[in-house]
């Protein structure tokens, strides 16, 4: 790795990057984060691991909302970490690591389905509900009593949302993942995606509305409660 | 005095209507729409319970050995360099 220095400091301190100050950067760096990246850089490789380790779940998302396999996306989530790790030293420190390491395994997941698309000229186009103008419509109407995030706790529920999130097109899951997941902006989506800001909000809205309607069987309830049989409300 | 709008019209906002990205005067015209309309309603609590879930940073979880096999192939990686 080459020789780089990385000015540990409180946020807002300049990194200190291949000799130069990165002028006008204001870091945005946690002080633990710097001090893992110092060490890394510095030849303490086992370092890494606690860097990365709290940002998995979120670079497996990235790479899992854009690549429905599970097993391509922990591969695209592996080669962004490794890429992460050569590249190190040309983190700027003007974003979170966190999200410099999310930005790069969405790269390599869109790379890997790039590839995958010219292999194979497909996408799952979904029919969902459409009207005349081609918008989306909510299948269901009825009351949803509020899931808590206790729920979560439930195999179920979780199951129904990784069911309902692979129920989704490769474009809507990309850019709900990163929305709603991962809470980037709709800006830094646009950017990320290189798509128009307006594309985002279009896909973001269909991808809502189709998650809401894929998660509604258990909407009476049988989320919180955990029972396995739904017992569906319809108020007509 | 509020103009009336469609449910249509409701559905093709509800996501900006989260976000707080619309104009106010929409804002108000949908506020007024759902006070009337039990379908838009439920459209909105569950888009917003949605969000809500997914954001949640226990709606996910990684696959069993995610990180035994991302280690191992670091090290591998790095006891590979070492070799160079």
């Amino acid at each position: 790795m080459s020789a780089v220095a990385v000015r540990t400091g409180l946020p807002g301190t300049s990194l200190r990057v291949d000799g130069k100050t990165l002028a006008g950067t204001k870091s945005q760096v946690e002080p633990l984060e710097l001090e893992q990246i110092q060490r890394v850089l510095g030849g303490q490789h086992e370092a890494f691991r606690e860097l990365v380790r709290p940002c998995e779940p979120a670079v497996f998302m990235a790479t899992q909302a854009i690549l429905k396999n599970e097993a391509d996306a922990e591969d695209a989530a592996q080669e962004a970490i490794l890429k992460a790790f050569t590249n190190l030293s040309k983190f700027r420190g003007d974003s979170k690591f966190s999200t410099w390491l999310v930005r790069i395994a969405t790269n390599e997941a869109l790379m890997k389905l790039r590839k995958e698309r010219r292999q194979k000229l497909h996408d799952s186009l979904d029919d969902g509900s459409k009207n005349e103008k081609g918008d989306y419509v909510p299948r269901d109407f009825a009351d949803w009593r509020e899931i808590p995030s206790e729920a979560l706790q439930t195999k179920e529920l979780r199951q129904a949302l990784s069911r309902a999130l692979a129920s989704l097109t490769a474009k809507h899951r990309e850019v709900f993942v990163m929305r709603d997941v991962q809470h980037f902006t709709i800006e830094e989506t646009a950017k990320l995606l290189g798509i128009r800001k307006s594309a985002v909000k279009t896909r973001l809205l269909r991808a809502r509305l189709q998650m809401r309607d894929a998660l509604a069987p258990g909407m009476d309830g049988s989320w919180s409660t955990g029972r396995r049989e739904y017992k569906q409300v319809r108020p007509w | 005095m509020v103009i009336e709008i469609s449910c249509e019209d409701v559905w093709r906002e509800v996501s900006n209507y989260l976000d707080g990205d619309i104009t106010p005067q929409l804002r108000a015209r949908m506020r007024e729409h759902f006070k009337g309309c039990k379908h838009c309603t439920a459209v909105l609590d569950g888009t917003r319970n949605v969000v809500q879930l997914v954001g949640d940073a226990k709606a996910f979880v990684l696959p069993a050995g995610f990180s035994d096999r991302l280690y191992q192939k670091l090290d591998r990686k790095l006891s590979k360099d070492d070799q160079l």
